[in-house]
């Protein structure tokens, strides 16, 4: 096996070119995608080895970009289309919500639109508005769409290269502060034989209390865990990986062992993801729990300046914060 | 397109444009187009000096925001250098009633509203939105979506005509700023039907610096930006955007064509961007050396200093003075960029909503419950 250690900028990179390589009916396609490689050089040096008419620069039109990946979806191709920033998907979200999604369900099953939608979102990289936004909530209130994130290189890697094999549309959203972040992939490892895109996965066991967490906010959990163990509390940590659907049997599992629940996200508190996954953790895990399950999340106000975002954005204090609040009740 | 501009060369875009001083300081005395429109200017030497002063001022200001964000006081820079002529002509053009709708480049339109230069610099270094009241300066908010704001531009000009103030000489008008990229948005394309169909009285103004990011003009479309309006129903006109006289002489007509209750025109400002598209921009990937150096011939500053020179309305006192006091201007900003204060963490609860929101309240005191429970301890 052949393992190496590079960031998740890279490892997506490294997917991409797999995907492309391995199925010739894969496009790329979006704003500064090709020479540029993509203003986080995601798609670095892809135009170069595949051609433009594999990694195709599109005019600047998220609408257009979405529109014709679902046409050409609809003639056989696997589209894989990158929103430049967050906050720039909102003009294609009609085309998402009222068309990939709705495809398959209209045409009885006979269309398929197998394309693939990367957003890199959230905040922490010291950015102006709309640059660091964790839409998330908006796509997995939509059936039709699946949605999932990655938080490690590992994942990054195989993760990217699932979305595209799936004939689900999929929303995959691509956590941009820690693009930098390094980490062990196995670049030769087969597809078939790696962890499901659509399941959530247990990375750190404990036994005190479950910390649910994906994308971004996994490393700020396994970092209050880390942190939290020093004073000798146990946290069970569980990355999400996809949204929707969410996969919570694990989530449940845990939480009755461990009796309490903290759910981590960037995005907004208010009818976020959180909201969803705690009325469901409640609903199954009533007698085990005790404690509310907890919500750490970005306050309901828009993303704010970036001198402050990092008063915004939940760290490591407000992780542990809320676990000793679950202690106190 | 038109008769009495340059012949298609070099330095012209296939299908020319309105120029009204040659990158070597010539005076054209006027151009009239195919539409019949004859465009020209009629400043006094006081004025010529004056924008000469602006174009100098504006670059001095975009220089010395670079070198304030390579040092780190600013996140990002989006740099509108190579394109003062454009911004200061059609920004001098505006009369105090008009309104401008900016993107996130038209630092040069700001001064010119009136606005102090530091204005944008807390969205780019991060510690508040923009600073300015758009109501007071007649000057909206920068806008980062691409497009967006000249669907907000249309709307507004309806207003202005369903306010009756239009169809005077004194009539109101409204300008939009985009760039090339940005007519590929369905928004556009949207404010081009509504400005059409109901005949409001705006100027889209188009800066065409060539790129979009490192895509080329060529992957937004395959004719002249201008020519779009014909499918509109509205006049579009492209100038050279690296000639100040021609930018002021072009969007002073189209605005005075809106005000008297004419409808809307497309301007095409034909510029290049010499810089990077932002501070995270790297242009080395997507453009050659060559392409750069043949638009520094065409620098919008050096043709006006040539002409105020040919003509003797200027001396080299003069433009020492002009550099001087653009220094100033520069260096005092630069020391109130890094007095900026960060924001009270507390204050990005402010403004969500007109009304405030019970939740957001409840918020806003958790938040600084928990922010003291800090003081004292070593965090
Ligand atoms: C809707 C949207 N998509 C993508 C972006 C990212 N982006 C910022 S500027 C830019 C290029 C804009 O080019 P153009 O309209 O030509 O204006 P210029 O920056 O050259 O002045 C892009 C793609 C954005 N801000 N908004």
């Amino acid at each position: 096996m052949m393992s190496e250690t590079i960031t998740l900028g890279k490892a997506l990179n490294h997917g991409l070119r797999r995907a492309l390589e391995s199925d010739p009916k894969v496009v790329i396609m979006g704003e500064d995608v090709g020479k540029l490689g993509g203003v986080f050089r995601i798609t670095d040096g892809l135009q170069k080895d595949f051609g433009e008419d594999r990694v195709i620069d599109t005019p600047l039109a998220e609408s257009g970009i979405i529109g014709t990946a679902v046409g050409l979806a609809i003639r056989g191709y696997r589209p894989v289309c990158e929103i430049q920033f967050d906050g720039f998907v909102f003009p294609a979200f009609d085309q998402i919500v009222t068309q990939v999604a709705k495809m398959h369900y209209r045409s009885l099953g006979n269309i398929k639109v197998p394309m693939v939608i990367r957003i890199p979102y959230g905040g922490g990289i010291g950015a102006v508005e709309h640059h660091s936004e964790s839409p998330e909530a908006y796509f997995a209130h939509t059936p039709g769409l699946k949605v999932v994130t990655c938080a490690s290189p590992s994942d990054a890697y195989v993760m990217i290269q699932q979305a595209i094999a799936s004939d689900d549309p999929v929303i995959f959203f691509e956590p941009k502060r820690r693009y930098w972040e390094k980490g062990p992939v196995e670049l030769d490892a087969p597809l078939s034989g790696a962890y499901p895109l659509h399941a959530s996965r247990l990375i750190r066991p404990g036994t005190h209390a479950t910390v649910l967490a994906y994308g971004p906010m996994v490393k700020t959990a396994l970092d209050a865990a880390t942190a939290a163990a020093e004073d000798g509390r146990e946290l069970e940590v569980i990355d999400l990986r996809t949204l929707s659907p969410l996969d919570l049997a694990p989530v449940f599992e845990s939480v009755r062992r461990t009796g309490r629940c903290v759910v981590v996200h960037e995005a907004p508190g208010n009818v976020g993801l959180g909201a969803e996954i705690a009325a469901r953790v409640t609903e199954e895990c009533f007698y085990s729990l005790e404690a509310p399950v907890l919500r750490v999340s970005g306050y309901d106000i828009p993303y704010p300046a970036a001198r402050v975002e990092e008063e915004y954005l939940p760290d490591l204090d407000r992780v542990l914060d809320a676990v000793d609040r679950t202690f106190g009740w | 397109m038109a008769k009495g501009t340059s012949e298609p060369g070099a330095d012209v875009p296939a299908g020319g444009f309105v120029q009204l001083l040659t990158p070597d300081g010539e005076r054209v005395d006027s151009v009239t187009t195919d539409d019949g429109v004859t465009y020209s200017v009629d400043f006094t030497d006081d004025e010529y000096r004056e924008l000469y002063r602006d174009l100098v001022t504006v670059r001095r200001l975009d220089a010395e925001a670079t070198a304030l964000q390579r040092q780190g006081e600013l996140g990002i820079w989006a740099s509108l250098l190579g394109q003062e002529a454009a911004q200061v002509g059609s920004g001098r053009a505006l009369r105090p009633q008009d309104m401008a709708f900016p993107t996130y480049r038209e630092h040069g339109v700001l001064y010119c509203r009136g606005i102090d230069p530091i204005m944008p610099f807390g969205l780019f270094r991060g510690v508040d939105q923009g600073g300015w009241d758009p109501n007071e300066f007649k000057f909206h908010t920068y806008t980062i979506v691409i497009g967006s704001q000249t669907l907000h531009a249309t709307g507004y000009a309806m207003g202005i005509t369903m306010d009756g103030k239009t169809g005077t000489p004194d009539g109101e008008a409204v300008i939009a700023y985009f760039g090339d990229g940005a007519t590929s948005q369905g928004d556009v394309n949207e404010a081009f039907v509504w400005a059409g169909v109901f005949h409001a009285p705006m100027v889209f103004f188009c800066q065409n610096n060539q790129y979009a990011i490192s895509e080329p003009l060529e992957r937004q479309t395959r004719i002249p930006l201008y020519r779009r309006a014909a499918g509109y129903g509205f006049p579009g006109v492209r100038v050279d955007g690296n000639d100040v006289l021609a930018t002021y002489a072009v969007t002073r007509a189209a605005l005075d064509h809106a005000r008297n209750g004419q409808g809307p025109t497309l301007i095409e400002a034909y510029t290049y961007r010499m810089g990077a598209h932002t501070s995270s921009d790297d242009p080395t990937r997507y453009r050659i050396a060559s392409e750069v150096e043949a638009w520094q011939a065409k620098d919008p500053i050096l043709r006006l200093r040539a002409f105020l020179t040919k003509q003797q309305l200027a001396d080299d006192t003069y433009f020492a003075e002009v550099d001087d006091s653009a220094a100033k201007v520069a260096l005092s900003l630069r020391e109130r960029v890094l007095a900026m204060p960060d924001p009270q963490p507390v204050s990005m609860f402010d403004n969500a909503y007109p009304h405030g929101s019970p939740e957001v309240d409840v918020q806003r005191q958790q938040f600084a419950a928990y922010q003291a429970s800090f003081e004292g301890s070593a965090h």
